[in-house]
């Protein structure tokens, strides 16, 4: 374990923490992008190049910028008079506290089964492009298809409703 | 903490309580969705921990799984955003627990 990783975890957490927890809309968006940075840093940390640079790319290149627009289209920077957490909100926090109870009691209980460092595989870009079109190529046809069906969809549902008698 | 692969994985299991907090507690639709998205990213974080420690990393799987996740947390995000810009559009609000009405 290197200081490194205990540096990317902390900020990538802390950008998760302040993305729940910030009251203005925007600071909850840029707060995730820096978690979302923090997650591609971890993987290229485990030496997984490509999703790191496919994190960035999609995430902190698209994602985040979809999110800042829905939050102008929807007037999200306007601060809620009533607060921004919902009346059951200590029962949301009872659940996340359960889960990750559970989640990281499973972790610790099998820490003796995790195998041990080895060393560092090979992943080129040459290496995933072959697997894609060799083994991978029918889940990546159904990827296509449904990027197209989803940019079809957001398309279509987000478009203007047309004006109905009421 | 003697093995890597469990830090992250603990590091995963943590921000995926952090996003099913945020998803949970939040009255905002569009900081449900990123909680959401926090949590898929977790997910990815596992599968890439469990390809680099795993016994058979040259097959390539846990890479090709996060991979075609991060495709389609994507896509999620696209659909989720048009549906909360065209609910606000109807209801006027993008707060969850004012859109209590599944009538138009």
């Amino acid at each position: 374990m290197s200081a490194i990783f205990y540096l990317l975890a902390v900020i990538t957490l802390a950008g998760g923490l302040a993305t729940v927890l910030l009251k203005q809309l925007v600071h909850c968006a840029l707060a995730a992008t820096v978690a979302f940075a923090g997650l591609a840093l971890l993987f290229l940390q485990l030496d997984a190049q490509f999703a790191g640079f496919a994190q960035i790319l999609v995430y902190i290149g698209a994602v985040a910028i979809l999110i800042v627009f829905a939050i102008l289209l929807t007037h999200g920077s306007h601060m809620p008079k009533d607060g921004v957490f919902s009346r059951s909100w200590a029962l949301g926090l009872v659940i996340a506290a359960g889960v990750f109870a559970i989640l990281g009691w499973a972790v610790l209980a099998g820490i003796s089964a995790v195998p041990r460092q080895n060393a560092p595989p090979s992943a080129t870009v040459r290496d995933i492009g072959e697997a894609l079109v060799g083994r991978y190529v029918l889940p990546l046809e159904i990827v296509a298809l449904l990027l197209t069906a989803a940019t079809i969809g957001a398309v279509v549902v987000a478009m203007h409703e047309k004006a109905s008698p009421r | 903490m003697t093995t890597p692969l469990a830090g992250y994985l603990l590091v995963a299991a943590l921000l995926f309580a952090i996003g099913l907090g945020g998803a949970l507690a939040r009255r905002n639709a569009i900081v449900v969705l990123i909680g959401i998205e926090l949590m898929l990213n977790a997910a990815n974080l596992n599968l890439v921990a469990f390809w680099r420690f795993g016994p058979l990393p040259e097959a390539l799987t846990g890479m090709m799984f996060a991979i075609f996740s991060i495709a389609v947390a994507a896509a999620e995000a696209a659909v989720g955003l048009g549906l909360i810009i065209a609910v606000y559009r109807h209801a006027g609000t993008a707060e969850l627990d004012k859109i209590d009405r599944m009538k138009g």
